[in-house]
Formats: structure tokens, sequence, C-alpha cells
């Protein structure tokens, strides 16, 4: 391992566009989906880097783009000191061992006619570790791992309910050793109570194992629980980024701050300040001119729609992108 | 719209250029094949044979041929055919084309509404011994070969019963246009509309069953019902409506297919004149022009066909239509 | 409020036969709902929570379901109602939205159309009438320019604005109830607060009666009056609402609450899980179907099925053997569970 203040991972100007074709015979280029538009975030070794941030924000267009499951469209990304934004697929197959995706569908993601022991073992086949006997041994072990017993081996995914799905899912994920664990929605498709184990197995792992994770999730609760830092995405920008409890005490955006007053309190007693958004996410297609946040923004004056407010830092390790920061400390 | 059209006529032009160019290389390397021989007549000397192929630029090089045939095809449509010199290929197509047209749609109107009737009553009587029961009859329906049920037919109503009541209105095999006597026009093609239907009866009561029955889960059903809306209401306008999408993609193409040709051997069991029937004849005697006539006719009616589809899917479903 | 209230569940029990047994989907669930009051029901998938919502709407209708139970309302018990009596009470005086507003509203109808439908069905409105009753109705659930929203379809809506359609259409005729399944899980944070906050509003200017079924107790302590817990199809715990965050009385509620990570309390080392999965609905523990999970667990749980009943003050009923005052000492003991 490298130095451990250098970031494990370092994605910087990160953009991916998806174009939209239309034409007669020949297809052109008519528009583009600004899915990821300029981010930057580093992944510290250890950590865990919570990503925020509602529907088609491009949060998992983003993870997809570190782990390169889509080539980008503009930018870099180093994984321990190497440029991995421009490999192709070969030379990407080593790294793949390094990093390593947990999907949201427990139900999707595992090929239901394949034994769980085939599941988990087939990156190991793949990347050519160890002797067939080993392979049986580590699968074994990572069975447990997870909380499941060596006794589920034979068995197919239809046979285990969600919770137990995904662990088979994180078990596959974990199969390399790998350091960076890319987890999109890991716990949206599951049920409260299951939720909190994968979680808490989540952490037991890092804690042993001393992975860095990306938490990608909409569940600000969620989110807060696993994560270390957070950083909030909005129309493919990341709009504000501190520590875990920084972001909740004190949030500078006022999407942060909407976001987190919009989830609602297991506690009829509390009284909050209710902060409803109005109107929908605009088109990622025409992104709003300016402060792409501004249209729906109660603090918004002249200059959020023409100027696009930078990220800039405004306490120690957070950072904001807002022309009207809140919460500052004096 | 205007893309679309666009689109679509570049694509039959692409499409009918391809099959033809694959129709007349086959036809060169259909191993005794010789239109020279054909045209010469019985024993005909070396010399008139060279003369023949002169004369029908047999001689020249095959790409040099292909372009004449379809300067006689399209431009001045005076080609004719070489088994039955002076019989003119595209007057041939547009006169049996009618034929053709009136048994597939006849065919296709008993097809449509006896196949909605059965998916439909088989789906609402899911559960009760009549549903396995029509959707065995619909397998029925798609297992009998159409040429033998055909021959079956002619044999009931043409031989063993013709002298009972039943059957004594069925006349001679052949066709009466419609123009000329509507009645006739109906008596003739009553039986082979019958037989053609059968199969598709068959399949399209099977597909919209399990269509009916897939639907039948959708949320929106669900909503239609909670609306306080009669099961009849909720079964036609929601459930039948949805389900409706496949079954009117899958006929247009069955249609096409049909209109294009495919009804081939129902018009040579009953003898009727459609361009199925000239088809067969023409790949009977390898006919050049008539086969490379029919084959056009027949791409250009399903391309139509799919064009046709396209559009109704559009019509039928908002969210493939253009915004 | 006027003595008898206006939906009464009395001991609905639902279950279906298959192949591999019964599943035993709502058994024995009673509960009342009263006019103008938000009634939240809480349970995981499985719990027999929107099975129960499905059959106040008789809307069941898998031929190997078996009922047993009442269903008051108004005076009549709709489980003996005929199906086509029962249509008068559907969309009319009972209504219902569901959770996928993606796919809860069909796609090749226009989104006017749709509530017209209802309308016109109930109401014996002109089709001018309809339409500008469903003009108002769109307006009032906060849809911008209805006038020029009402012929599109629902594919050209996002997924909050048809949820808000399906809501509209949900009031269109002034129903009693409204039945909600889990309205708000498939929407993002920010757009569940517009229609949590549309629903209460509505709520109050219909006077309307709501049935909230979620997964999400933080939905129901923002909107609920009254709430009870569902797990393997029954009623575990049922309570006003906040008695049922101050002092909830079952492990199981227990457990749900200390599952979540709050965003009102510091952050927690660890939260605590439930151990273990929901048993089978084909063969329920004998006893409390919680035993299995629970860390209070002893011999009388599973001898003995714990009947619904206030044990620790009037009107806060719950399904657990022990006492309200061991209740109390085992829960201040397991302080994750606080």
């Amino acid at each position: 391992m490298s130095d451990p203040a250098a970031p494990l991972m370092r994605a910087r100007g990160v953009r991916k566009y998806f174009p939209i074709k239309r034409g007669v015979v020949f297809q052109r280029e008519v528009a583009r989906v600004h899915a990821v538009d300029d981010v930057d975030l580093d992944l510290m070794p250890g950590e865990t880097v919570g990503l925020v941030g509602e529907s088609g924000c491009g949060k998992s267009t983003f993870g997809r783009c570190l782990i390169r499951l889509h080539d980008l469209t503009d930018g870099t990304i180093e994984f321990d000191g190497q440029d991995i934004s421009t490999l192709d697929r070969k030379q990407m197959r080593p790294l793949r061992r390094e990093i390593q995706m947990v999907f949201q569908d427990p139900y999707a993601s595992l090929n239901p006619r394949k034994r769980v022991g085939t599941i988990i073992g087939d990156p190991l086949r793949i990347h050519g570790v160890g002797a067939r006997g080993d392979v049986n041994k580590r699968v074994q072990e990572l069975l447990e791992l997870v909380g499941l017993s060596p006794e589920h081996y034979n068995r197919y995914p239809h046979e285990f309910s969600g919770g137990q799905r995904q662990r088979i899912g994180v078990a596959r994920a974990l199969a390399l050793s790998p350091r960076l664990i890319i987890a999109d929605e890991p716990v949206s498709a599951l049920d409260v109570s299951i939720q909190a184990q994968v979680v808490n197995l989540l952490s037991d792992l890092q804690d042993d194992l001393g992975l860095t994770y990306l938490f990608i999730a909409h569940d600000l609760s969620v989110v807060r629980h696993v994560s270390d830092r957070i950083a909030v995405m909005y129309l493919g920008k990341i709009v504000e980024l501190a520590p875990a409890e920084e972001l909740y005490d004190r949030p500078i955006h006022p999407y942060s701050e909407a976001l987190l007053s919009a989830v609602p309190v297991p506690d009829p007693d509390v009284e909050r300040e209710r902060i409803v958004l109005q109107g929908d996410v605009p088109s990622p297609i025409t992104p709003p001119s300016g402060c792409r946040f501004h249209p729906r923004c109660r603090y918004a004056t002249d200059i959020c729609t023409t100027t696009e407010p930078p990220l800039v830092k405004h306490a120690e390790q957070h950072l904001a992108a807002c022309h009207h920061p809140l919460n500052l400390r004096s | 719209m205007l893309t679309f059209v666009i689109r679509r006529m570049i694509a039959t032009v692409f499409v009918v250029f391809t099959i033809t160019v694959l129709v007349f290389l086959i036809f060169f390397h259909t191993p005794g094949v010789d239109p020279a021989r054909k045209l010469a007549g019985r024993n005909p000397s070396p010399d008139t044979i060279k003369a023949i192929k002169h004369q029908y630029g047999l001689d020249r090089p095959l790409p040099v041929q292909y372009l004449i045939l379809m300067k006689k095809l399209f431009i001045s449509r005076d080609l004719t055919s070489y088994s039955n010199q002076g019989q003119k290929v595209v007057p041939e197509i547009v006169a049996a084309t009618p034929v053709t047209l009136s048994l597939v749609l006849g065919a296709a109107v008993i097809w449509v509404v006896v196949s909605i009737l059965m998916g439909v009553a088989a789906a609402v009587l899911r559960g009760t011994i009549f549903d396995p029961m029509l959707m065995v009859l619909a397998l029925i329906g798609i297992s009998m070969p159409v040429f033998w049920l055909g021959e079956m037919a002619n044999l009931i109503t043409q031989d063993r019963y013709h002298d009972t009541f039943l059957f004594s209105w069925v006349p001679p095999l052949g066709y009466t246009p419609l123009t000329q006597d509507p009645v006739m026009w109906f008596k003739h093609l009553v039986i082979p509309w019958l037989v053609l239907s059968v199969l598709y009866i068959g399949l399209y009561a099977r597909v919209l069953r399990a269509d009916l029955l897939e639907t039948e889960n959708e949320d929106y059903v669900r909503t239609a019902r909670a609306k306080g809306l009669s099961e009849r209401r909720v079964l036609l306008r929601h459930t039948l409506r949805t389900s409706m999408i496949s079954f009117v993609s899958l006929f247009g193409l069955d249609f096409g297919v049909l209109v294009g040709g495919g009804a081939l051997l129902v018009e040579v069991v009953f003898a009727l004149p459609g361009v199925g029937l000239l088809t067969y004849q023409s790949l009977i005697s390898l006919d050049l022009p008539v086969i490379m006539a029919t084959v056009i006719y027949g791409a250009i009616f399903i391309v139509i066909a799919n064009a046709v589809v396209d559009v109704g899917y559009a019509w039928l479903d908002p969210r493939v239509r253009p915004a | 409020m006027s003595g008898a209230p206006l939906l009464e569940v009395r001991d609905l029990s639902v279950s279906f036969r298959t192949q591999d047994g019964t599943v035993h989907a709502v058994d024995g669930v009673s509960f009342t709902v009263n006019r103008g009051e938000v009634l939240g029901i809480v349970g995981e998938s499985g719990s027999g929570k929107s099975v129960t919502a499905m059959t106040l709407m008789r809307l069941i209708l898998d031929q190997n379901a078996v009922f047993s139970g009442e269903v008051l309302f108004q005076g009549r018990d709709l489980m003996q109602l005929s199906q086509g009596d029962m249509l008068q009470v559907r969309g009319k005086q009972i209504s219902m939205i569901f959770q996928d507003p993606m796919t809860s509203l069909n796609p090749v109808y226009r989104v006017g159309w749709q509530i017209d439908e209802q309308l016109r069905a109930h109401e014996g409105l002109s089709a001018k009438q309809a339409r500008r009753r469903t003009l108002e109705l769109l307006g009032a659930v906060g849809i911008p320019n209805p006038e020029a929203r009402i012929d599109d379809y629902p594919h050209q809506f996002s997924g909050g604005m048809r949820q808000r359609v399906m809501i509209a259409m949900g009031l269109s005729c002034n129903p009693d109830v409204l039945i909600a399944d889990e309205p708000t899980t498939a929407l993002d944070v920010t757009i569940q607060a517009q229609i949590l906050e549309l629903i209460g509003n509505l709520q109050r200017e219909f006077d309307s009666a709501v049935v909230l079924i979620t997964h999400d107790l933080g939905v129901v302590a923002e909107v609920a009056d009254r709430v009870a817990v569902m797990y393997a199809g029954r009623i575990v715990e049922y309570a006003e609402v906040g008695e049922l965050f101050r002092g909830p009385q079952h492990p199981y509620t227990w457990g749900l609450l200390g599952s979540i990570s709050r965003l009102d309390r510091p952050r927690q080392r660890r939260l605590a899980a439930i151990s273990g999965q929901p048993p089978s609905l084909i063969s329920l523990p004998a006893g409390c179907s919680f035993r299995p999970r629970c860390p209070f667990a002893f011999d009388r749980c599973r001898a003995e099925r714990p009947a619904l009943e206030a044990r620790s003050g009037p009107g806060h009923l719950d399904a657990c053997l022990l006492s309200a005052d061991q209740k109390q000492a085992r829960r201040a003991a397991t302080p994750e569970a606080s």
C-alpha cells in the first residue's frame, strides 16, 4: 500500500454525457444528457464517502464511471496513483480485482441459473486466482464472512430472501479482496430491519478488511449512518461535500438543507421547519443556466441565474457551490 | 412524419434491391436453368439458341442482364414471360392482385373477429374447463396444415357431400370478380376464407389470451377496478385495449405476408388466380421474369405492411409517438 | 364524532391456498377509522398491510383467496356486498391510490380522460361537466397549468406529477375514505415531502378519513393520528401516534425503531438490527409469530398466541405477553433499542 495520506481514488473533472441521436439515414447528435458534469472527488483509503442525490442526479452514472463501466466524456480518474481513465478493457482487468461493485437489486443482479457457490467463485476463476480446491474453500470463507452458512454453497439465488441475496452480492464483491467497493443503493430494495443487518455487515467488513467504500444512495439517514464524508449531487454536479455530521448540522447549500428537511423523522413530537421544494428536478438535457438549483431555490437572486457558483471551501473539509451559503460560522 | 415516410421509402428501395439481386443470382445458379432453351422450343439448333440468347440479352454480363430486367419491369413495363411468350408480366400481376386481396381481406375479418372472441372468452373463463378447451381447439387449428385442410374442404364440398343440401350451393373451384357478381364472388371465396383463417384464429386467440392475462396483472387494471368501473368496462376499455397493441402489430405483419403471396397454398388448392398461384406456376416453370415480379410485389407489400404496423402502433400506444 | 366509526374492520383474515400450503396473509386484523382521521398501517413486506388494503376495496380476485371477518362501512358489511353493489362503493365512497405512479395509470389514455372516466361512472356528469371538474381537481392537487396538461398522456408526466394525478383521481368523487398504499415509496424525498403535504392538506379540506399504508415510520410519524404496526399478518401494536413513538410496547416496534438511522438523533455506532428473517406465512411459528426473532421471548411465547389488548394503558394495544413493567425494564436495559 502506498502513502496513506494520498487518495486511493481521485476523480478530476469527470464528465459523462449521453448523446441523443436523431436523423433520417445518418444519426446525428441533437442533444446530450448531462448525466455527470465536471465532478471532482477523492476517496481516501479506509473511508466511506456517501454520494446522495435524487433519481436522475447522476450519482449512479458517476459510480459506474469510476469503475469504468462507462467511458468518460472528459476528465481523469486515478486509482492508487495510476490514471485509469483511458485504459481499455484488457488493461482494466487487473484493476477489476481492486475495485468491485455491489448493486441495488439483489433479485436482478444474481444469475438465477447459477448456484451461489459458482456466483461467488466466478470472479476467482475468471481472474485465475487459486486452484480448484482453494476456490471452494475461499467461497465457504466468504459465505461465513457475510453471515451465511457454508451449506448455502449449492443453493440457487431464488431460495434466498432479499437480505440474504444482498449478502451473496457482497460476498461476490469481496471474493478478490478488493480495496475499493462501490455500493450503488445496496440497501434500498430491502426492508428496514434487513437494511440494518446489511448496513452493519458492511461496516463490520470495513473494520475487518480495511475497505474503502463509495456508498451511493438516495436515503439520507442510511448515508449519514455509514459515511465519513458525504457528497450531495444535483443534476450532474456535486453541490456540497462535507464530513457527515457537519453536513447534517450545518448544511451550506440550500439544496442539502431542503433534502435534509424533507426526510421524515420517526418522532411525532419533533417540530421541524419543513422546506418543501416546489416543482420537479429539471431535465439534465437542458440544465438551467447559472446555478442548476436556482429555479427551485428559495434564496435565489439574479446572480444565480447567470453565474455558475464554483465549489469552494467554506470550512475545514467542507465545500459547497452556492452564491448564498447558509450556516456559515462567522 | 415526413422523416418516417422518407426512411420507409429508403428502406423499401433497399429491401427490393437486395431481394431482386438475390433472386437473380440464385436463379442463374440453379442447375438446369437455361431460359434460352426454354424459349427456343423443342429440339432447337445451337444457332437458334445463340440467336435467342442474343435477342434476349442472355449473352451479356449478369449485371447488364439484371439492369435490363429491371428496366423492362419498372420503366418500359413490357417484360414478358419466358415460358409463355406474349404474356406480359406486369398486367398479369395487376390482374391477380384483387383476387389475393379478396381472399386475404375476407379471411382477416374472420380470423380477427373469431380470435378476439375466443381469446377474450378463454381469458374471462380462466379457471373453468372452457379455457383449456378453447386453447386445445386453438392448438388443433394451428396444427392443421392449410393445404391438407383445403383439400379436405374440397373433398367434402366439391365431392362427397356436394349433392347434399349443405354444400350444393358451392360453385366449382375458381373465381368471379366482385364487380361482376358479388354473390358468386362470396360463394367462391367463403370456403377458402375459412380454411385460410383457421391457423390464424388459433394463433391469435392464444396470443391474445396470454396478453390479456398478463395485462390483467398490470397496476393500471387494478386502478381501473379501484375506480369502481364495471368488470365489462375494465375488460373492454383497459385490459383488451392495451392487449390489442401487440395483436395489431402481429396482424399487420401477417396480413402483409399473406397479401404479398403467402396465401399461395390456399390459392393453389382452390384454384384462385391470385398472386400466390402466379408465383407457384412461375416457380414450377422457373420463369425468371414472373418470379422476379412476384417477389418484388411481395417485398413491397411486406415493407408497406411494416410501415402501416408502425403507424398503427404509434396510434395505439402514445408512448412510442415521436414527441 | 358521531359514535360509530366510519370504517370498522373486525377480525379480518385473508389466506391464499397454494400448492405449497395455505398462505396466511392477514390473520385476525381489527381496527377502526374515524372521519377526519389518518390511520397509519406500518409493516415490512409480507406483513399483510397491502393485502388488508386491497381487501377493504374487495380488489382481491384470486380464486384461491379465502376471506373471513367483517368490514363495516356506514353500517354495511362490505364483505357481504355483491360485486355490483361494491362498484358503488369503490372509487366513490372509498378510493385508493397505489405505490407506483409510473405503472398505475393506463399508458394509452390521456390523464384527463382517466379522471373523467371515474367521474362519469359515479356522478353521472356530462362530458363537459366532468372535464370542468377534472380541471379543478388537477389544479387542486398542484398540477401547474392544468388546461395544458389535461390532455397529456401519463408518460409525459414525472413520477411526482403522476402521483398527483392519482390523488386527483382518488379524490374526484369526494370519498369518505382514501386508502393510500405506499403512496410515496417510489418517489424521491423532496417529492415525497410534496405529496405528503398535499395529502395532509386535502384530507383536512375534504374531511375524508385516510388509511395510509407504509413501511416508513418517519412518514407515519409525520402524517398519521393513529398507528397499527403489522407483523406476519397480524397487528402487533395499535396506538395513538404520540403514544406509539414515546412508549412503544412491542419488541418488534422497538426493533423497527432501532433499525432506522435517525437524522434527529446523534449518530449511533451500530444499528439495532432485528436478527433473522420474517417467518414463512405458510408455516407460522406457534404462539407469537415474532418469537423466533425476539430477544426477550420466554416459555409462554411459544405456547400462547398473544392477543392484541391494552396492557400499558387505555387505547394503547399490543400483542406481547410481557407486562408493561417488564417491557419497560427490558427496553431500558437495551440502550440500542431506545
